[in-house]
């Protein structure tokens, strides 16, 4: 039956590739290659949207009450309005999209030898559900009341009650979109999950399978499983929203500590699940670009299965001051020291990997050595919020914000780019320019550590989160304070700036980029068999077969220093 | 485009790819009722009052719902058995029987939620009523999504050799939602 089914494909595809319109090619498409440009084109639409709030509220913060070119006078529930979406746009309509189901859209099928993913029709309706709910969260800053202030945790009372957020129309919008978006995700999920389960190309084993392919998909398990209590948790909270019932509403009888498990249940793991796929991505560039096998590809594995686990049994450690109780801080103390080993597992596995390697530093590559530098910032500053002593000092603090950024940052933009530059010419057939990456890179990269590494000091000295105007606190608007915001600001808008020569990059590249070919960098991976662009059907000279490992560089019976894994050989080395 | 794509008639694992994924949907299922459940629970604990409240459900009512549904599990068994002979007519059957009896859930669902909310107890009378109207609500939004799709399936082209599999895959969704029953209906009506 398969083959039959194969015969058919090659033929079918000459026919209708002349008939399909600008409409049923690039809107209604089922093609995973086109659903994940759909995905990584809104992710960056997305990404505008929300790095231009962060430029409004910073503008703000530096300069308080004065009129923000491009915005006007931010006023205080604005500047709620903007810190919240900002937060929600970059975690669930930046880093999901665009790590989740823009790359594991386009990557999953190519990667494991398949012409498309097992439900085309799911993943097209997944796109739409996603699109909906960007529409939904868009307008809700719209509506009479502006969009919802309340922090992208939405901790009620003040996310229940209109009569404390104030944004009656604005909060359950903000809500539907989240839930909207979940969904889209988890058919998503399903959908990567079954396609590199089941559609793996003749020979792919457990192990043959390109890490990025096996952390979408572990990311993808982990989302199904975490977001299921937040789904429950935000029918509630819509209810208490816009029926009157009163879950969370500890007047009645309500918890509104519940909301926080429920939402924080969720919510680590959700670092994990934006964590992963970057992971992977990295990964995979620093093989390529190092020449060299993956240093214990099953032990990153294991590492990462546990890391899972371990995911599920942090939460709390975002609630020591909500009045948990100590011996409940003392053990999620614990575990969240705990998750730290599996990390740094995968840290030193990666460095081991560059040891030794012939490394070329690429634009990709060089982002994906500053993934590991800034993340591992990022995890050492969460030790100190991890343990439940420091952490009641430093709870929402600046240290905090800036302790997250320095996660978030490198996942969801480093992690992009690294993608973006490494993937551009399977994607569009053709190299982008690496000098202006390059220009690119060491302006994003130093202006982002001008961004944050203030903000440690500040939230060191005491600085809260959330504060409008800082004039209003004497304590918090000492002049070497003052300075090191406006440095911070300062920092984001060159960082914004730099922005600007990848843009025009990217666009001028598409048409004037040097010809790619199949494989510009010599990689081993089923994708780069497939022509640049790949076709609809993906490979057009026949599915490819694999027989080894994704990562079998330098190999000493080889003259050439990579060994594609659809290349017949004599033996077959297992990946140990 | 009416094209057949290889990578639906892959089975890498050797399970049909549609059953991977409703066991996948049945997953993400569970953990959206279990995060509820786990949420009444935490609330049960911490108000003794709310037995009081549970003693009020219809248990009589809950009982015979409990009946249908296990009942109708019987009977999506006995669909997937003659599906597995391609005896389209006794498929059929035993999937409209499943219907019915899910109707017969819902008709006694309805009832008792008339009863309960003719007598006060409404979504806003104190949160153990809150929870048990968003459970069974949610659950009784399943049992409806179960027939419909149940339905399309009976009526659909069941006689094609692509379409069988989707009766056992409507089977598991169809336990799912029957155990997601076994959990509610003691945790809402019998404890006290």
């Amino acid at each position: 039956m398969a083959e039959v089914a194969t015969a058919d494909v090659s033929h079918d595809d000459h026919h209708h590739e002349h008939e399909q319109t600008f409409w049923s090619k690039y809107v209604f498409s089922t093609d995973h290659k086109i659903i994940g440009f759909q995905y990584l084109f809104t992710g960056i639409a997305m990404a505008i949207i929300g790095g231009y709030f962060a430029y409004v509220f910073r503008m703000q913060l530096a300069f308080p009450g004065s009129s923000v070119p491009f915005f006007g006078i931010v006023s205080p529930s604005a500047y709620n309005s903007l810190v919240t979406n900002h937060g929600t746009i970059m975690i669930f309509w930046v880093a999901m999209p665009v790590l989740i189901a823009a790359m594991g859209n386009f990557l999953i099928p190519l990667m494991i030898g398949c012409d498309d993913m097992v439900f085309p029709r799911v993943n097209r309706l997944s796109y739409q559900i996603f699109l909906l709910s960007a529409i939904v969260l868009i307008a809700s800053f719209f509506v009479p009341g502006g969009g919802f202030g309340g922090a992208w945790t939405a901790y009620p009372p003040l996310s229940a009650l209109a009569k404390y957020n104030a944004t009656p129309f604005g909060a359950p919008m903000w809500l539907i979109a989240v839930a909207l978006e979940i969904v889209a995700f988890l058919l998503g999920g399903i959908n990567f999950i079954t396609t590199a389960m089941n559609a793996r190309a003749k020979g792919m084993r457990m192990y043959d399978i390109p890490i990025v392919v096996w952390m979408i998909v572990i990311a993808s398990m982990l989302f199904m499983a975490s977001v299921g209590p937040l789904v429950a948790g935000a029918v509630m909270l819509l209810f208490d929203q816009t029926l009157g019932t009163t879950f969370f509403d500890a007047s009645a009888g309500g918890d509104p500590v519940l909301w926080q498990h429920l939402f924080w249940f969720f919510g680590h793991p959700e670092v994990y699940v934006v964590l992963l796929p970057a992971m992977g991505i990295v990964a995979e560039v620093m093989c390529t670009f190092a020449r060299k096998k993956l240093f214990g590809y099953k032990l990153i594995l294991y590492a990462t299965v546990g890391l899972g686990i371990l995911s599920f049994f942090v939460w709390a450690h975002h609630q020591f001051i909500s009045g948990v109780d100590p011996r409940a801080a003392y053990l999620f103390t614990t575990t969240t020291l705990l998750i730290s080993i599996p990390v740094a597992i995968m840290l030193f596995a990666y460095i081991a990997t560059l040891y030794g390697g012939s490394i070329q530093f690429t634009t990709a590559m060089l982002f994906a050595l500053s993934f590991l530098a800034e993340f591992l910032i990022g995890g050492v500053t969460g030790i100190w919020l991890g343990s439940s002593g420091t952490d009641i000092y430093l709870h929402d603090t600046y240290f905090v914000l800036a302790h997250f950024h320095y996660t978030f940052f490198p996942i969801a933009i480093i992690g992009t780019f690294t993608a973006i530059y490494y993937w551009y010419p399977k994607m569009f057939g053709r190299m982008m320019n690496e000098t202006w990456g390059k220009i690119h890179f060491w302006g994003t990269i130093i202006a982002f550590n001008g961004i944050f590494l203030p903000l440690f000091f500040l939230g060191a000295a005491g600085q809260h989160r959330r504060i409008y105007n800082y004039q209003n606190f004497p304590d918090l608007a000492g002049d070497n304070m003052q300075d090191l915001r406006v440095f911070a600001t300062i920092s984001l808008v060159i960082m914004l700036l730099f922005q600007i020569p990848f843009v025009i990059n990217f666009i001028v590249s598409l048409k004037r980029g040097k010809k790619a070919g199949k494989n510009p960098w010599k990689a081993n991976t089923l994708e780069w068999v497939a022509p640049s662009p790949p076709p609809h059907g993906n490979f057009p000279d026949g599915m490819p077969e694999v027989y080894r490992g994704p990562y079998e560089f330098a190999h000493p019976d080889r003259e050439d220093d990579y060994w594609p894994q659809n290349e017949p050989g004599n033996q077959k080395p297992a990946n140990k | 485009m009416a094209h057949q794509i290889i990578a639906t008639s892959r089975s890498a694992t050797g399970i049909p790819t549609g059953r991977l994924a409703v066991w996948w949907v049945v997953a993400s299922e569970i953990f959206i009722f279990g995060g509820l459940i786990a949420a009444y629970l935490l609330n049960r604990f911490l108000h003794g009052s709310w037995a009081q409240e549970a003693a009020v459900t219809n248990t009589f009512i809950g009982g015979i719902n409990t009946f249908w549904l296990l009942t109708s599990s019987w009977f999506v068994v006995i669909a997937h058995h003659y599906s597995e002979q391609r005896d389209a007519k006794k498929t059929r059957q035993f999937l409209w029987l499943t219907i019915l009896l899910g109707g017969f859930f819902m008709g006694f669902k309805f009832v008792e939620y008339y009863k309960e909310i003719s007598h006060g107890m409404t979504l806003f009378t104190n949160n153990f009523w809150s929870f048990y109207y968003t459970a069974t609500g949610l659950h009784g939004f399943h049992v409806l999504c179960g027939m419909v799709i149940m339905a399309i399936i009976a009526e659909g082209d069941i006689k094609n050799e692509r379409n069988w599999h989707r009766v056992e895959n409507i089977g598991i969704y169809w336990h799912f939602v029957d155990i997601v029953w076994i959990f509610l209906f003691p945790l809402l009506y019998i404890a006290k």
